[in-house]
């Protein structure tokens, strides 16, 4: 092992970051920022983007969860209603999610952490951004102009025939947010495999990267399609394009079929970054090597192969053939596997550990039991005759925001918190953050577990008003709400804070492996490394390996 | 119907309790994995404490024969819950020969519901007990979904198509009807409620109610003001095919094909007579569409049905 290239004392490095040069101070102007070709500058670009995005979302659910307080239809208008949960979706799942992890952490990380300069194509990289911002305007102008009641799902022929909102601007902004996402998971794939830094073999990349390798095959072969069933209702609705609509000769379970076929991989653009996140996570705070590196590294080449086929069980009920529903069904059970081997090793790495709790393992020990639940009750979702009784209620949406606020956004926060020191140089307040863990962690459970008993019980999503007898469960998701709400204002206001008065960070305050922990400074200059690192050891290697016969 | 705080549904049909057998065994095996990961995470986040800043602990890289056993038990356990809950949806699938076939048709945003006997309702659906019933469905216009959660059966109704569905109650009582699929403004008013009714109190309120003509008597009718049966007629030499004897008969077309008599061909046949034409007829009927709704479509559809050979 040649400690000498690997391993700079933590005083050396902390002395680089003090008035040093760095991606941060190389300019202080706005051209410096906007025209920036810098993935570091550019993964802040996105991060105050999908910031804003974030609590935009989060206003709607808000909104959401007050007016569902009461079975009537009290704080607003039906039609108001729909837009809110709709807009939810949309603005959530295409402008926060989906980003959020690729576009920020692995923006910032995939380069240091395999000994690159750059992405590929810097270039493309700014124009991603640029796209993304433009296809958020298009939908924000959307929201201004009064809004749209499809639902996120975008159901034809209501969509394309009925609805009297602005399907149009939406279906141009997340038309266009496409294209940012297919020349994100391009760029990746193209730097995974050309950028390497020498010594940085396959097999010994960090599991974030390979999760995100699998995250970008889904981007570059599953969004075209969302893309031209969005164009294909845009061109029914403007010009009476008989696709969808049975009157004008088309068929609505297409869309379905199109929709899903990207949309079901979605969720897993979605939760595959997240758990590379946690890979990296449980790791340092365990200061242990990971359990089955290989197999995490291909449970999610899996995922995202096999997440491609599985899309029919979201039409279950749908009137599709018996014998297709079976093929989904038994598909999305197989799908399933990958997703348990991991949660099986990364409780396997804390085996023998040496376990701290700072806050990013607390928000990774919280990514598991979310992700367990949620993944566990996607087997409920999976079982043919019990999805029929389930499908379309509060389970369903129970079910998804276990893994999508549960899992993903958990995921995002324990990464934020992770490399927060080495993306700005400063520390955050620990003790804020471990309290803004757990009342995520308590609000989430007392938001959400409340909806698989109204779910089972029968009630329908998308409801403005409701059976009585559904409110006292009701009422508890709202107080969770409540709660979760403040656990996500509170990182936003001590993460502001020590942009200006948090402690100086070292460049490896977690004592981590990792290029970017042991070779770049906190924040890392605005070429990542002095010159190029070159590895000689595996991921995670934090001492001399005993192996289990 | 406000059925006060309940934390488990009601069981109103043959289906509900073999549904929530899978739900439990799902219920129990979702426990048995959390609880295993929660204990584990517990128990090594406390005993594996980190004791010192520069504690490092014995590397473990992996070990095969535990991948392979926690790759092959969940893989097995989800073949199980696969085949037991496909094993049930199949069976959602395949209507008994002896049941009363009722129609549905939806419509943004109400359901409106003829029964076998003539009955119409609007947002409720009258049934007896221990007596398989098919519900037939069409939409006016975009997707809904027909969900009775205390029989735990649901299915789409699809513009275009006719979707079906069967349950067989088994408690007297009032039971919510959803709209499930998301289908507009007043998405969340488009329920009502199933009445159960004990067999011989069915009766009575069959009879108790407007004195209805059966649904095949009114398709007659329609049949006869569209001047379907001038053109249909039992005979050799008419000018389109008789209509008495054919549905769930195969029926061969013009270009060698053959296809099955049922509701989907009835209706398309009516709509967009030239799409399957019968061997043997030249292509002269007219479109209805614009001139008939679903709900007559299917009264028409039941008249059909009802022309059986002597």
């Amino acid at each position: 092992m040649s400690t000498a290239v690997f391993k700079p004392s933590k005083s050396q490095l902390a002395d680089q970051s003090d008035g040093a040069s760095n991606y941060l101070n190389a300019g202080f102007s706005a051209k410096s920022w906007l025209l920036t070709v810098d993935h570091k500058r550019i993964a802040i670009l996105y991060l105050i983007s999908i910031t804003l995005f974030f609590f935009l979302g989060g206003l709607f659910a808000v909104l959401i969860r007050l007016e569902l307080l009461t079975p009537q239809g009290d704080l607003m208008q039906a039609e108001t209603y729909n837009k809110m949960f709709t807009m939810h979706g949309i603005v959530m799942i295409f402008f926060f999610l989906i980003p959020s992890i690729p576009a920020v952490l692995g923006n910032f990380l995939i380069p240091l952490m395999i000994g690159a300069k750059d992405l590929a194509f810097p270039r493309i990289n700014l124009l991603s951004w640029y796209i993304y911002s433009v296809g958020g305007l298009f939908t924000f102008a959307a929201i201004v102009f009064g809004g749209v009641d499809t639902g996120w799902t975008f159901y034809t022929p209501y969509s394309s025939t009925y609805s009297n909102s602005n399907v149009i601007l939406v279906a141009v902004g997340v038309f266009i947010t496409g294209f940012s996402s297919i020349l994100t998971g391009l760029n990746f794939i193209v730097t995974i495999h050309k950028m390497r830094a020498p010594g940085m073999t396959w097999f010994r990349l960090p599991l974030f990267v390979w999760a995100h390798y699998a995250t970008s095959i889904i981007q570059v072969l599953g969004t075209p399609v969302v893309t031209a069933a969005i164009m294909l209702i845009g061109l029914e609705r403007l010009f009476g394009f008989g696709i969808f609509d049975p009157k004008l000769g088309g068929d609505p379970l297409l869309f379905q079929h199109l929709f899903w076929f990207y949309s079901h991989p979605a969720v897993y653009i979605m939760i595959l970054p997240g758990m590379g996140v946690i890979s990296e996570v449980i790791t340092c705070f365990a200061k242990k090597k990971v359990f089955g590196y290989s197999f995490i590294a291909f449970s999610s080449i899996a995922i995202a192969v096999l997440g491609f086929l599985v899309w029919g069980h979201h039409m279950f009920t749908s009137g599709q053939s018996v014998y297709t529903s079976l093929v989904f069904s038994i598909l999305t059970f197989l799908v399933a596997v990958p997703s348990a081997i991991k949660v099986f090793n990364w409780t396997a790495t804390l085996y023998k550990g040496a376990v701290s709790y700072d806050a990013p393992m607390l928000y990774a020990l919280g990514f598991i039991g979310l992700f367990t639940i949620g993944g566990l009750t996607g087997i409920f979702l999976g079982t043919l005759a019990v999805d029929v009784h389930v499908h379309d209620t509060y389970f369903v949406v129970a079910h998804f925001h276990y893994i999508m606020v549960g899992g993903a956004i958990m995921a995002y926060m324990a990464g934020l918190h992770f490399w927060w020191p080495k993306i700005t140089g400063r520390l955050y307040p620990e003790g804020w953050a471990r309290f803004s863990a757990l009342v995520i962690f308590i609000g989430f459970h007392l938001t959400f577990f409340p909806q698989f008993i109204v779910g089972y019980l029968g009630m329908p999503r998308r409801y403005h008003v409701y059976p009585e007898e559904f409110q006292i469960l009701n009422v508890l998701s709202t107080a969770g709400a409540t709660i979760l709400g403040v656990g996500y204002l509170i990182p936003l206001i001590y993460f502001t804070w020590s942009l200006k008065s948090g402690p100086k960070a070292s460049a490896n305050p977690w004592g981590a492996k990792g290029l970017e922990w042991e070779k770049a400074s906190s924040p890392p200059s605005q070429y990542n490394f002095e010159k190029t690192p070159v590895v000689t050891e595996e991921a995670y290697d934090y001492e001399p390996t005993i192996w289990l016969k | 119907m406000n059925k006060g705080f309940q934390l488990f549904p009601e069981q109103a049909s043959t289906l509900a309790a073999q549904v929530d057998y899978l739900y439990f065994f799902l219920i129990a095996v979702s426990l048995f994995f959390s609880v295993l990961i929660f204990f584990l995470i517990y128990v090594f986040a406390v005993r594996y404490r980190r004791k010192s800043e520069q504690e490092v602990p014995e590397q473990i890289p992996g070990l095969l024969k535990l991948e392979i056993l926690w790759s092959v038990i969940p893989f097995l356990l989800c073949m199980v819950v696969f085949v037991w809950g496909a094993t049930l949806y199949f069976d959602t699938y395949s209507p008994p020969k002896d049941a009363l076939e009722y129609y549905v048709v939806g419509k943004q945003w109400m359901w409106h519901i003829q029964h076998p006997t003539g009955q119409r309702e609007i947002n409720e659906l009258h049934v007896p007990t221990g007596q398989p019933i098919k519900l037939t469905m069409a939409t006016e216009d975009v997707i809904h979904s027909f969900y009775i959660p205390a029989f735990r059966v649901k299915r789409d109704v699809v513009p275009g198509r006719y979707t079906s569905m069967w349950f067989e109650a088994t408690k007297p009582g009032e039971y919510h009807l959803f709209c499930a699929e998301y289908c507009g403004t007043k998405h969340s008013q488009m329920r009502g409620r199933v009445v159960v009714m004990e067999p011989a109190d069915y009766q009575n309120w069959l009879s108790g109610g407007v004195a209805n003509e059966p649904l095949e008597v009114i398709g007659e009718k329609k049949f006869r003001q569209l001047a379907c049966h001038t053109c249909h007629v039992d005979k050799p030499d008419a000018r389109g095919p008789s209509l008495v004897g054919v549905f769930g008969e195969p029926v061969r077309l013009q270009n060698g094909q053959t296809v099955t008599v049922d509701e989907t061909y009835i209706r398309e046949s009516i709509l967009n007579p030239n799409a399957k034409i019968a061997a043997g007829y030249r292509p002269v009927m007219p479109t209805f569409k614009g001139q008939i709704d679903e709900v007559g479509l299917l009264q028409i559809t039941a008249y059909i049905k009802s022309l059986t050979k002597e």
